[in-house]
């Protein structure tokens, strides 16, 4: 059966390719911490190859490994012989669960509740959001916060309920047109995914970047009912759940009407390019799938390939903005330069760059959720380095990342603003007239 | 065949703490190799050390208790030199990762054997200064591997390898004594240099915890160049005249037609492709002198017959000339599931010879292979691409390695040039070293590790 032994029918060759020639290991954020092989990238092919070839059965200890691993991709970057780790990490996870080695009856809840159910379909998404931001906003929150209830909950989910991000009041249906024309001459147009998580949270960046393409000669095609592009699911060791959402991908949004399909968010986009890696035992799909994947482009690099139309000069005064590259845009996806070009673009901010603008924040898809200490760890490392740029404004392209810097930035109670580059450019053009 | 028992295991943990002794089999593979393709053992157990007092401690017990231990630092070795043996205790120091002292009066830098190449290169280069061994794994291999391999990398022919570096070394030997050979000074003749008897010795002497290293003045000027050439005759030629006409560049690196295509293929850089060989040359140095060095050597490779000149106008187009060289590797290794490396050299007189010897084996074995390498010092890179699970092939792989090391020795080269003998060349290096040599290190080993608690079987038995 092919999902109950994920990394046994792996073709053989993705696991071979790694030489272990060590070169991941000084990109990788839970080496550089530990300096144990096992929390490296090729210490834990090792183990994946392991289990393909029959020398290790998957047990707890490897799954509890795969789920430190952060899925940052930064080894990829590094890697001299091209081993495609992102696929070898998405089948051991998958091996993990296929195992049950880590079953217990809370977490087969939680994930039931999560990735089989909420995330699943929008409707349930959307009513939890709306329950959320009620709590939040009728002050319950606040009251919750300063009635000394939480010191009842276990200190865990005190500190997970501390995390919660603020709810939209609006969701990016109520922010979108079903579909907006090009301001002047339409040269292209596009589709853009307004994605689960951040239809929720970061709805707003959902309007701006619809805004920014609209500027840029793009029709805009935004179907207000969408789905979870399934990355989650991948990432999570559900290959089977990430397959069935992909096809509905697929299915609602045509990839021959359309010009390009925008995504703004990093880890969406690093997993939607790779449908038909995903799909390439499903012959109905595969086809399409090819062209879905070549379709696919990030905000940044869609801007960057048709050319950013330049806002008109303003009279405000300087700011400076630093960038922290979210991993899957520069280690999944290699767009680097494109995310700059559309800062550099914007008048009156100025660019400094962040030292170890490629090293992973903690954020890392829920990972901040399931491995605090480290995540945190490393949120603490980012906005120290932050601070050495003097920058107001963080600008990154990715929500958990967004989330994740927000929240340390809270914490540090300082003025620091972090925000979606596309938000900038966005309010940039606003202060032109329509 | 050496048993870890839970005894040793536990002594091990009352020396180190339990969270220093790693046993279970999801920690062990992981330590079950090095960079050297194609060979796996699982260890007995894995300790980390933070000190040389706890390395002493280590050493100490394991020679009353007869436990084989092997050295690691990052494990990136090309030649087996830290692969584990059934049953034995790996050593890692790369906890022991602390930059102790930089010395601008005496340029020394002082650091634990667990600091990476890198990790020195930027401190002395911070400081003004330079550390020029610059092995390919520099990014995350540890000096004390590269002291106890000796590592050479692309600076080799102007500015020497690893030992050219080594002013002082702290050792503790097999019975847990702790040993400082060398210091400070220029000059030291006093007693046998035992530093440069630890410096490339595999991990079967000693175990080295602290470096004394030697820095030198940046250089204030570089000039990056590339040439193509039809034969690669032409291109051995044009080395040898550069280095008859007194010149020495602190690279001179050459691809053949396979690498060239692997790389451009991977990189984009752009390269010229429809040559033999291509070498890129460096001259650094006072600026009046670079520039007339980077002349001469423009001339000399026309006079040679180049196809095509390229001199970078900038650092970031010298850069990208450069990464031809640096990915060469990279570029290879994608083309097959199994690269196998290794490093044949010969005096830069024979090396045409050699790499046409080299040429002619591939071919008469039906192999893939791609060559690279430092064409100013004879150290060349034939890689072979492969799968090791073709059974077949990789026999006709290792007869092909027997014929070019043969081959080498002949030519009165070495079987390896900056890899060392490890596991992987222990065969060849009988016939390659002679019975006398062979004999002194022999005693020489028993001398100071009697009951063969180092590393054993590496090298030779």
């Amino acid at each position: 059966m092919l999902s109950d032994a994920p990394l046994k029918n792996l073709d053989y060759s993705v696991v071979q390719q790694c030489m272990h020639c060590g070169l991941c290991l000084p990109t990788c954020p839970t080496y550089d911490a530990t300096k144990n092989e096992r929390n490296s990238p090729r210490g834990r092919i090792s183990l994946m190859r392991a289990i393909a070839d029959d020398r290790l059965e998957p047990s707890r200890a490897f799954a509890e490994e795969m789920y430190f691993c952060l899925g940052c991709l930064a080894c990829m970057t590094a890697c001299p012989a091209g081993v495609n780790y992102a696929e070898l990490f998405e089948h051991a996870r998958a091996e993990a669960e296929a195992s049950g080695v880590l079953y217990s009856p809370k977490r087969s809840l939680i994930r039931d509740f999560t990735l089989r159910w909420l995330f699943m379909d929008l409707h349930r998404l959307q009513w939890v959001g709306r329950a959320l931001r009620l709590y939040q906003r009728l002050g319950l929150q606040s009251f919750v916060r300063r009635s000394g209830l939480l010191r009842l909950l276990p200190n865990r989910l005190r500190e997970l309920e501390a995390m919660t991000p603020a709810i939209q009041p609006r969701f990016s249906a109520d922010l979108i047109e079903p579909f907006t024309p090009a301001i002047g001459k339409a040269r292209f147009h596009v589709a853009l995914l307004t994605g689960c998580a951040q239809d929720l949270i970061f709805s707003d960046v959902n309007r701006d970047t619809s805004e920014v393409l609209t500027r840029n000669g793009c029709d805009v095609s935004t179907p207000p009912e969408q789905l979870c592009c399934g990355s989650l699911h991948a990432h999570n060791g559900e290959l089977e759940l990430a397959r069935r959402l992909a096809k509905k991908q697929i299915d609602q949004f045509p990839p021959e009407k359309f010009d390009a399909i925008i995504t703004n968010a990093a880890g969406c986009g690093s997993h939607l390019k790779h449908y038909s890696k995903l799909l390439q035992n499903e012959p109905a799909y595969l086809r399409r799938a090819e062209l879905w994947d070549a379709k696919i482009k990030d905000i940044h690099e869609w801007l960057a390939e048709i050319g950013i139309d330049p806002p008109p000069a303003s009279n405000g005064s300087e700011r400076t903005v630093t960038y922290h590259e979210a991993c899957h845009l520069c280690h999944g996806q290699k767009i680097t330069s494109q995310p700059r070009q559309v800062l550099r673009a914007i008048p009156n901010l100025k660019l400094v760059e962040l030292p170890e603008s490629t090293w992973c924040c903690g954020s890392a898809g829920i990972y901040n959720l399931i491995q605090p200490e480290m995540a945190n760890e490393l949120l603490e490392r980012k906005l120290k380095q932050i601070k050495t740029t003097g920058a107001d404004v963080v600008a990154t392209g990715n929500p958990g990342c967004l989330l994740q810097i927000i929240n340390g930035a809270k914490r540090q109670g300082g003025r620091l603003r972090v925000v979606h580059p596309i938000t900038l450019l966005a309010d940039a053009y606003r202060s032109l007239p329509r | 065949m050496h048993e870890l028992t839970s005894e040793i295991t536990g002594r091990l943990q009352s020396i180190l703490g339990p969270a220093n002794v790693l046993t279970a089999k999801e920690d062990l593979i992981p330590y079950s190799f090095d960079g050297t393709a194609a060979m796996q053992q699982l260890p007995g157990c894995v300790v980390f050390a933070h000190t040389t007092e706890e390395v002493a401690s280590v050493l100490k017990f394991a020679n009353e208790a007869r436990t084989p231990v092997v050295t690691r630092g990052s494990g990136t070795g090309l030649s087996g030199g830290s692969l584990p043996i059934p049953g034995c205790t790996v050593l890692c120091t790369v906890k022991m990762g602390r930059i102790l002292d930089l010395d601008r009066a005496n340029l020394t830098m002082l650091v634990e054997a667990g600091v990476t190449t890198l990790q020195i290169a930027d401190a002395a280069s911070a400081a003004g200064l330079f550390y020029p061994p610059d092995p390919g794994s520099m990014k995350i291999s540890t000096i004390g591997g590269n002291v106890a391999e000796n590592s050479g990398g692309l600076r080799g022919l102007k500015y020497g390898i690893t030992r050219n570096y080594v002013m002082g070394l702290e050792v503790v030997l097999p019975n847990g004594e702790i040993l400082w050979t060398g210091n400070k000074c220029v000059k030291d003749v006093a007693g046998y240099s035992l530093k440069d008897l630890f410096i490339g010795s595999e991990g079967t002497l000693g175990v080295i915890t602290k470096v004394l290293l030697r820095l030198i003045p940046k250089p204030q000027a570089k000039r990056t160049m590339v040439a193509t050439f039809a034969h690669m005759d032409q291109a051995a030629e044009a080395v040898s005249a550069i280095i008859a006409a007194q010149i020495i560049p602190c690279t001179l690196e050459f691809l053949d037609r396979m690498t060239i295509h692997c790389v451009e293929d991977y990189a984009k850089i752009g390269l010229p492709l429809d040559c033999e060989a291509l070498l890129l040359m460096e001259t650094d140095g006072h600026p009046a002198a670079v520039a007339e060095e980077a002349t001469q050597m423009q001339n000399i490779c026309r006079e040679k017959g180049c196809l095509e000149l390229r001199v970078a106008k900038d650092e970031a187009e010298a850069n990208k000339l450069a990464s031809a060289r640096r990915t060469a590797f990279s570029a290879l290794a994608r083309v097959a599931p199994t690269t196998i490396l290794e490093d044949a050299t010969v005096p830069r007189s024979e090396l045409a010879k050699m790499i046409r010897f080299v040429e002619a084996v591939a071919r008469r074995h039906k192999l893939k292979i791609g060559t690279f390498g430092h064409m100013g010092d004879g150290n060349l890179h034939p890689t072979f691409l492969t799968d090791e699970r073709n059974q077949d092939e990789m026999h006709r792989v290792e007869q092909a390695f027997r014929e070019i090391f043969e081959e080498a020795i002949r030519l009165g080269g070495t079987i390896t040039g900056e890899h060392g003998i490890g596991i992987a060349k222990k065969g060849f290096l009988p016939k390659f070293a002679g019975d006398a040599q062979m004999r002194v290190m022999r005693e020489l080993r028993r001398a100071l590790d009697p009951n063969a608690v180092l590393n054993p079987g590496k090298i030779f038995d």
